[in-house]
């Protein structure tokens, strides 16, 4: 069982809260979109084994949403930060491996 | 070459030399064979699927199934015991007659159990009407059951490498060559090895290896979990499945109950679920049997499984020519064992899908034509 610290709450266990998968995936524009861009807004992720950013709502709480900077292997979250902000000053995550490796095509 | 020397890549390795004479495959794994996944599910078979391309698909392995300890020479203690959805709702129950009704279309083996008949089949079972969830109904797979999941991965491995399969263990792929779009080589702590085609076959790290040629899937992983009681005498002759109180349970030939349920909600690469998980399990288990309330749990454990945004496998090709991918089973693949390897092996010999898994490739998510089992399939997870 994670503790995970909401910010309005305080530390409470992770069965009161719905993950929400990873945090800032931009929203693509459904207009102006082709299919492969559509698609891989809506279903392709990063999938990280390592610190990931991601969202979390607290369902049986406060009932808002907030992010969390957490590692996907140890599980510790070493950063809580409102939505809409980017990034916490505190934080420094290390580049994933998608940035090794070949170039995408 | 084969990235992932579990029960699917192995599967793959053999059909290659066996049914497309290509002897010249290498499959590397990171560890020993068949330790992640492949010895980790709870080795339910089954092939009651609601859709025809996933019916078809998983109809095709129970087929291989059927005949594998001879195929492969190696006892796979295939039993087919039979596999046993329960119903506890009205709307259940009429989702269990449409999938009934689709499996008969498909040729499927299914037979609904009332009341009565469920009393006959489960003695166990608690079928008390005075509950919050009481049972109403069951749909029976007579064909499902279970199988020795180590011996699926000896087996293929024991059979690809007597054909000139090699078989590279403690050989973790650190990297993907991709020159020109195209994937001519892995790096390995062993050294670099060429491959004119690369088929990667590793479940919960799938994203992983293929962000090493810089492609991203949509999958996410998350953990898995088991775990088994002490053992006991016979006393569950079939595998019992219960969606809606969420557990599904089996007894091992060496008498131990095998239970499992969901996986955890967040995604994580650490092989441990969580403890609630387990409770609620237990929970729901002794709601439905009472008879197992004082056995005592023996062993727990988790894996990492690769869920697709339509709880489908994604067999095919990908945007770097030449590499190839195979994951997306999530939390049910070890069904497929073999006819996974059928048709990706077919995939890889030819450059092309076989028609079982045509529709089974990462276009889905572009065009919007989605195999979504999730919702419809009455699945455990």
């Amino acid at each position: 069982m994670l503790t995970i610290p909401c910010p309005w709450c305080g530390p409470r266990p992770d069965s009161e809260f719905a993950a929400g998968g990873e945090a800032h995936v931009v929203r693509a524009d459904p207009n102006a979109s082709t299919d492969i861009q559509w698609g891989e807004y809506l279903y392709f992720r990063e999938n990280v084994k390592g610190p990931q950013r991601e969202r979390w709502y607290h369902s049986h709480g406060c009932r808002r949403w907030f992010n969390v900077a957490r590692d996907t292997v140890t599980h510790e979250i070493t950063a809580v930060y409102p939505m809409g902000e980017t990034a916490s000053a505190n934080v420094t995550l290390t580049p994933t491996l998608r940035h090794q490796g070949g170039g995408r095509s | 070459m084969i990235v992932g020397g579990g029960g699917h890549g192995l599967a793959t390795a053999y059909w290659l030399a066996k049914n497309h004479g290509v002897r010249s495959v290498a499959v590397l794994e990171r560890g020993p064979i068949g330790l992640g996944n492949t010895g980790r599910n709870t080795t339910v078979v089954r092939s009651n699927y609601l859709h025809d391309d996933s019916a078809h698909l998983y109809e095709h392995a129970l087929k291989l199934w059927e005949g594998l300890t001879q195929e492969l020479n190696f006892n796979t203690m295939f039993s087919q015991r039979g596999v046993l959805n329960l119903a506890f709702t009205d709307h259940e129950l009429v989702e269990m007659e449409r999938r009934a009704g689709a499996l008969r279309l498909n040729g499927i083996d299914c037979e609904f159990l009332d009341h009565d008949a469920l009393k006959r089949w489960v003695p166990i079972l608690d079928l008390g009407q005075d509950k919050r969830y009481p049972v109403l109904g069951g749909l029976v797979q007579p064909r499902g059951g279970n199988a020795r999941h180590d011996a699926v991965a000896w087996g293929f491995a024991r059979g690809a490498s007597a054909m000139g399969v090699d078989i590279v263990e403690n050989c973790p792929v650190t990297g993907i060559r991709v020159e020109n779009g195209r994937a001519v080589a892995v790096e390995t702590p062993k050294g670099t090895i060429a491959a004119g085609r690369i088929g990667v076959v590793a479940a919960g790290h799938s994203s992983v290896i293929m962000a090493m040629a810089g492609v991203r899937l949509p999958i996410q992983s998350y953990p898995l979990q088991a775990l088994v009681s002490e053992p006991v005498k016979p006393v569950l002759h079939t595998v019992v499945m219960a969606g809606h109180v969420h557990v599904y349970l089996s007894q091992s030939d060496r008498g131990e109950l095998v239970i499992g349920a969901a996986r955890d909600t967040y995604h994580s690469y650490a092989q441990r679920g969580s403890f609630h998980l387990i409770e609620e399990q237990l929970r729901a288990m002794i709601e439905l049997f009472p008879i197992f309330s004082r056995l005592r749990m023996m062993r727990q454990w988790a894996g990492i499984v690769d869920v697709a945004p339509d709880a489908s496998p994604i067999i095919g090709a990908t945007p770097v020519s030449d590499l190839y991918v195979n994951c997306g089973w999530g939390t049910g693949g070890f069904k497929a064992t073999p006819g996974s390897g059928w048709v990706f092996a077919h995939t890889l010999a030819h450059g092309q899908p076989h028609a079982l898994n045509r529709n089974f490739g990462l276009e889905r998510f572009y065009t919007g034509r989605l195999i979504d089992e999730a919702a419809a399939a009455g699945v455990a997870h």
